[in-house]
């Protein structure tokens, strides 16, 4: 209420006179869609990447997908974001090919990659796509900004902007293009605790607020626990882990609860004993 | 620096009435931050030419007295001779940066974004470069004669290179990241290029343009003095066979005032639209 307000404050003062929001831009979220993902591979030369995926997320669930570096987990961010191709495998959206579908997957990429050259507000604008001359796109690019807090900078250059804040403006742009599926390549890696955890929440929340599918790839175990409403584990290709995480939210870091999960997926992680817990999917 | 200040402003505070020496320093600071400052050392430097050449020190037929420059810039300007031959040079020079910087910014473009292109006419392109541009002179003439065009294609070819180059290097150094992320985004062709790879070559490509600058003046100067009937350079070679030194004096800081104007002009563009780089940002980081 009071961001619809200051949404109108800006707006007032940047196109007058002020048109009637346009039906273009609906305000209700856009809502998830389920992900399948069959036999995926993928090599770069004849190194191989994945080696036979299979993985099924339900629509509107949050899953985090962790492993060491050079486990595959980016790569499979991309194919599901449609950056790369598969050797071979299919992603699904919905039980469609990923091609056939109209739902729409965003990646969030590890670093920011705003345009310098184009103000705050620009920038989220590029989310919008062809449709950023239509009427209302602004007042539609400025509520995403509203909704990651910084309504205020919309006329800012993203080099006066801190890490966080970056981060936020590319998530603001994620979301002016309604995704259904929002891939997340640890975009929280580079930044500091603090403001982690201040983006952890928000991302949390937006995810709550629009219900799209979120598959998060991370290096951090907690956060992985924190956010996902199941863990997997990539290593050297395939998934070997599957790990529900049945715990209300919001979650309290620190809990008892996390804690043990944390220490049965680290167990996995650094263990050659074979140890392979039995979390199941669903 | 900062003890010195101190010990000696001091005083001088509770001086209220004869402060003039603290607020001389203040007035001097303060014109060393502002614009004019730039302008001191020329400005010492024309006083210093005009002391030698009234004392003598300095010998009318090796160098005459500012005064007599200014003096000749005046004679010259009141019957509109000088108008005509900066008005003549300028126009050269600005086909000359319009035909050759516009061919070069397309092919730097083009060779930027596709491989094919580059690899079709780069090899050519590095080889002409290597070619000093006032090398062809006899050829030119002999390709042109002594009409303007000769001289507009020298400065042309001249301009071309570091312009070309600095694109080329610009588009190719545009954050690949960037690029892809436009992609993702669904940008087409022509919206990456307009709204990712040029603005992301753009201070590469004002590089480029300040070097042609330079180089457009320095070529008109010589292509000038070869048989033109008209312009800076013909102005100063018809002075010399007459042993007129101030009109040839006048002459060479005419190149050096048009120069300065032409680097400002690039300067202020080059402000205004990259407004959002941090070098040429002027606000300052919040905390």
């Amino acid at each position: 209420m009071v961001d619809d307000i200051l949404v109108r404050a800006l707006l007032d003062e940047r196109l007058l006179p002020i048109e009637e929001p346009e039906a273009d831009f609906p305000e209700t979220p856009p809502g998830g869609v389920s992900l399948t993902v069959r036999g995926l591979t993928k090599a770069f030369g004849s190194h191989a990447v994945l080696q036979g995926v299979d993985l099924h997320v339900r629509s509107g669930e949050f899953l985090s997908v962790i492993g060491k570096s050079g486990s595959g987990k980016s790569t499979l961010l991309r194919i599901l974001a449609g950056l790369d191709e598969p050797n071979s495998g299919d992603v699904l959206f919905d039980s469609l090919p990923r091609a056939h579908s109209s739902h729409v997957a965003r990646l969030m990429f590890q670093e920011p990659r705003l345009l310098p050259w184009a103000r705050v507000i620009d920038n989220v604008e590029v989310g919008l796509g062809d449709r950023r001359y239509e009427a209302g796109a602004e007042r539609h690019a400025l509520a995403k900004l509203a909704a990651v807090g910084l309504e205020s900078r919309a006329r800012d250059w993203p080099s006066v902007l801190s890490g966080g804040q970056k981060q936020r403006v590319a998530l603001a742009r994620a979301l002016a293009s309604r995704p259904n599926v929002l891939a997340l390549d640890e975009p929280l890696g580079a930044l500091d605790a603090l403001t982690r955890m201040d983006m952890q929440t928000l991302v949390e929340q937006v995810w709550q607020e629009q219900g799209f599918t979120a598959v998060l790839v991370t290096h951090d175990v907690t956060e992985a626990i924190v956010l996902g409403d199941r863990v997997v584990l990539i290593e050297d290709g395939v998934v070997t882990l599957e790990l529900d995480v049945d715990l209300p939210r919001p979650r309290r870091r620190g809990s008892p609860e996390i804690a043990a999960l944390e220490e049965q997926v680290l167990r996995r992680l650094f263990s050659d004993a074979g140890y392979v817990a039995q979390g199941s999917s669903s | 620096m900062s003890e010195s200040q101190i010990t000696l402003e001091q005083p001088a505070a509770m001086d209220v009435l004869g402060a003039s020496g603290p607020r001389l320093r203040h007035t001097v600071r303060r014109f060393l931050h502002s614009n004019w400052a730039s302008w001191l050392v020329p400005a010492a430097l024309l006083a210093l030419w005009q002391l030698a050449a009234q004392l003598g020190v300095l010998p009318a037929n090796v160098l005459p007295a500012p005064s007599e420059v200014v003096a000749a810039a005046w004679r010259l300007g009141a019957n509109g001779e000088l108008a005509a031959h900066i008005a003549i040079s300028a126009k050269r020079a600005a086909i000359g940066l319009l035909i050759g910087g516009g061919l070069a910014l397309a092919f730097g473009l083009v060779n930027g974004v596709s491989r094919i292109g580059e690899r079709l006419t780069d090899t050519t392109f590095q080889m002409i470069r290597n070619i000093p541009n006032l090398a062809m002179v006899p050829l030119v003439i002999l390709w042109f004669g002594i009409e303007d065009s000769a001289r507009i294609f020298l400065v042309a070819l001249g301009v071309f290179f570091p312009i070309y180059i600095n694109t080329y290097h610009g588009i190719r150094n545009v954050d690949p990241h960037l690029v892809e992320m436009g992609r993702s985004y669904g940008m087409s062709r022509s919206e990456l290029l307009a709204r990712v790879i040029l603005p992301g070559a753009l201070p590469s490509i004002f590089v480029g343009l300040r070097y042609a600058l330079g180089i457009m003046w320095l070529t008109l100067i010589v292509a000038e003095t070869i048989a033109a009937n008209a312009g800076i350079g013909y102005m100063a070679m018809s002075a010399r066979e007459f042993m007129q030194l101030d009109v040839v004096v006048l002459s060479i800081l005419l190149y050096a005032a048009l120069g300065k104007l032409a680097d400002s002009v690039a300067r202020l563009l080059e402000r205004a639209t990259l407004q959002w780089h941090p070098a040429f940002q002027r606000v300052t980081k919040e905390g």
